[in-house]
């Protein structure tokens, strides 16, 4: 797999058709993979592809100038899939490499959300590297940390929240990570109005953590980045995947699946959303 | 909790919700004076971190959304987004623990000024049960 990785990637940059692919190389530590920027067909050598390859590197396809290639994951085309739907990028200008994955490991264990891949074979690509895989329907359920919390009642929820979040440093390494999180003035950073006030409690962190959730809402493709960056162990995934949940069951849409389909709150339905049950 | 009056901020839209709560006035129909009254150009101007913020305001204890009736939009889709937005937002302030009723959402045209005085009357009651807002504070 990765000859034919590193002979396609040189192939693209000796070509010209694109001006940088971007990958990943062995990393510092053992069992990590860095992401790794070949501009031109020498770099392409560092290359490495193994089962170290967590990172979603389509983070930095919105920061790259010019045209990008990027060797992708399946779950990783999902967020590539969302950045071009919200149009801060034309297909164009992007060459996806997909690759056929059958799993990465964090820290020598299976990824969380590897359990539960509907997505082995990338959704779309340019070049595919690898066999395609089927996927099969995870026997897992994927919103069972939801359910946990949603059982609770309002005081527990409170409760679990303000503990768990407490930790929180706001460092915010969970936007910064986000493909998705690609806004130049976030919401946290404003001073007029300050939206959220800076210091770091309870109550401030239980706003932030409200407003990036919903800021995530038909938009989070679940590749794990955010928790997986935290520095707290916050599960930041349940949030997100509340959010999921919600936007499947109430407007019948999966991000990251249709690169034709607006983001369902960029759209509305006139008869079906829900209305009546909450608003008077 | 029987002499608490709540603080509740109304959030409103200029063309519908507005003009029914100026209405109830004009007709001098009673409804608690507990609400202050935010004027918003349509309620897909209402972003969330305006519910947010007013919550960190000390003293206030519940917010009310109101725009036009899906519709009658003045700007014709707005309130349909808006209300996509809303039910994401009640499903969050849920899950997060906020219980239910701090933030309620409406639906009151111009010519709805009895409704509205309903409406703020349902909202004030429902927060005098809850009791003072603490969180965010
Ligand atoms: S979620 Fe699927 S595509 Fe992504 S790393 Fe896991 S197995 Fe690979
Ligand atoms: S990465 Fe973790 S600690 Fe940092 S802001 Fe996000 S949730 Fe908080
Ligand atoms: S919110 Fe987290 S899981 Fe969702 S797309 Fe962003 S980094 Fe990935
Ligand atoms: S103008 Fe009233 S909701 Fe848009």
């Amino acid at each position: 797999m990765i000859e034919d990785l590193k002979e396609k990637a040189k192939e693209l940059l000796t070509s010209k058709k694109v001006d940088v692919v971007i990958g990943y190389e062995a990393g510092t530590y053992k069992d990590y993979a860095s992401p790794s920027f070949a501009k031109t067909a020498k770099d392409v050598d560092r290359f490495v592809w193994n089962k170290n390859c967590v990172n979603n590197l389509a983070i930095y396809i919105t920061k790259a100038k010019g045209k990008v290639g990027i060797i992708a994951k399946g779950c990783d085309v999902k967020s590539i899939i969302g950045i071009i739907q919200e149009n801060q990028i034309n297909r164009e200008d992007v060459v996806i490499i997909g690759i056929a994955c059958d799993g990465v490991e964090i820290d020598g264990e299976k990824a969380d959300k590897c359990n539960f891949c509907d997505v082995h074979t990338p959704k779309i690509y340019d070049i595919l590297i690898g066999d395609k895989i089927e996927s099969k329907e995870s026997s897992q359920d994927k919103y069972k940390e939801v359910a946990e919390i949603e059982n609770k009642s309002p005081e527990e929820r409170w409760k679990y929240w303000k503990d768990t979040l407490s930790k929180c440093i706001r460092c915010y390494a969970c936007r910064q990570v986000c493909p998705l999180c690609y806004c130049d003035k976030c919401f946290v950073d404003t001073t007029v109005p300050q939206w959220i006030p800076m210091s770091v409690n309870e109550d401030n962190n239980m706003m932030f953590h409200m407003i990036r959730a919903y800021h995530m809402a038909s938009r989070c493709i679940g590749c794990g980045e955010c928790q997986r960056a935290c520095p707290m162990n916050i599960p930041l995934n349940i949030l997100s995947k509340k959010m999921t949940k919600e936007v499947e069951e109430m407007f019948g849409y999966t991000p990251g699946v249709d690169i034709e389909a607006k983001p369902a709150i960029q759209d509305f339905n006139k008869k079906e959303d829900p209305d009546k049950e909450f608003i008077m | 909790m029987a002499d608490f009056e709540p603080k509740i901020v109304g959030i409103l839209c200029n063309w519908c919700s507005y003009a029914g709560a100026d209405l109830a006035g004009t007709s001098r129909l009673k409804y608690p004076e507990n609400i202050r009254i935010i004027k918003v150009p349509c309620s897909g101007r209402v972003n969330p971190l305006f519910i947010i913020k007013c919550f960190q305001q000390e003293g206030i204890d519940g917010v009310l959304v109101s725009g036009c009736h899906p519709g009658d939009c003045h700007y014709t889709t707005g309130n349909y987004y808006a209300r996509r937005k809303f039910a994401l937002m009640n499903k969050m302030l849920d899950f997060m623990g906020i219980e239910k009723g701090r933030v309620q959402f409406s639906w009151v045209s111009g010519g709805e000024g009895a409704k509205w005085a309903k409406v703020v009357e349902k909202v004030v009651a429902d927060i005098k049960k809850l009791g003072p807002f603490t969180k965010f504070k």
